[in-house]
């Protein structure tokens, strides 16, 4: 059981930090609109340090997503291929766009996904500041709370844009190659046959020597 | 402002503190706006510009989009900053603060968004 350097890193970028960041959703919106809802019973100080911790972890989360996104996998998708190459899979963005078929994958998905994604770190930073600051008062400003929501929702969508759309790109044109890393040995296959190649990996020298645009 | 509370049995209650004025957070609530207005302006101007493209390209390998992060990211900082300082023991007009601040969300969103940006640029 192998996986290459670069598989490693979108795994982390979108299952690591985006999913996780994703999931968290659910809880943090629960918590927000609990703790301001007219009539709900009052948080204790417990629940509040276990929102405040669940907003940070939130925000830690958002930020290594398009932090990794945007200087770990991207360079390798957007990577130019030298002039000659045919074999465009090591060379994602190039190979979106040598067919109209999927360029708009990459004009319309990537274009949005690169930016967009940025929206939810700056909107959950604000949400969990505000959060913190104002704890159970903030029941005295429904503005506030109105805003505080609101902009939850809005990282959510743009978070939900981002993931669906990074899925999507992840089949048609997946971040390949890299140094492989051997998690676990497996056993020799019967007969003595030799092991197969792990697909997409191309038995190259590791890097490819793309140039960038 | 009295606020009742319904208490709960053998759990400590967060207290209310008395009104805490809504000028830090309206502060917050508008410099996100403002961040998220800056990425869409600042990737739309990458898109439509080549020389703004090149001089928003801070790190080769990934683009101008690390040039329309980072001066997005300064700007919000520097927003927050500046309206904490000045709203930070103030009671502001929120409702204008929270329209505002959808406003330049919703700037955020529809700039990022490639065909709203090839529209505007008569693509």
């Amino acid at each position: 059981m192998e996986i290459t350097t670069r598989d490693l890193m979108t795994v982390l970028h979108g299952m690591g930090f985006g999913a996780l960041f994703m999931l968290a959703f659910s809880g943090a919106i629960a918590g927000l609109y609990r703790m301001s809802a007219p009539g709900a019973p009052p948080m204790s100080t417990r629940e509040q340090s276990l929102l405040n911790f669940w907003l940070i972890a939130m925000v830690v989360l958002s930020w290594l997503t398009v932090f990794s996104g945007a200087y770990g996998v991207y360079p390798w998708y957007r990577a130019v291929p030298p002039a000659g190459v045919t074999d465009l899979s090591n060379y994602p963005r190039s190979l979106l766009l040598s067919s109209p078929r999927t360029s708009e994958w990459h004009s319309l998905g990537m274009e949005w996904k690169e930016h967009v994604a940025w929206l939810a770190p700056i909107a959950m930073t604000m949400v969990a500041y505000v959060t913190m600051k104002y704890g159970r008062a903030i029941i005295q400003h429904r503005n506030m709370r109105i805003s505080v929501l609101a902009f939850a929702v809005a990282a959510f969508v743009a978070t939900g844009a981002a993931g669906a759309l990074g899925a999507f790109l992840n089949k048609y044109a997946p971040v390949r190659g890299g140094q492989s890393i051997v998690l676990i040995q497996g056993e020799q296959p019967e007969g003595g046959q030799t092991p197969t190649q792990t697909p997409g990996v191309q038995p190259q020298p590791a890097q490819p020597k793309g140039e960038q645009p | 402002m009295t606020i009742s509370q319904k208490p709960v049995v053998g759990q400590p209650v967060e207290a209310i503190p008395e009104t805490i004025p809504n000028g830090p957070g309206a502060a917050a609530i508008l410099a996100a706006g403002i961040g998220c207005a800056a990425i869409g302006i600042l990737a739309l101007a990458g898109d439509a510009s080549k020389a703004i493209n090149g001089l928003l390209n801070f790190y080769k390998p990934s683009g101008a989009l690390s040039g329309v992060t980072t001066v997005a990211i300064i700007i919000w900082l520097a927003a927050w900053f500046i309206l904490a300082r000045r709203w930070g023991n103030k009671t502001v007009a929120m409702s204008r603060v929270n329209i505002g601040a959808f406003a330049l969300l919703l700037v955020g969103v529809l700039l990022t968004f490639p065909p709203f940006m090839d529209l505007l640029q008569g693509k």
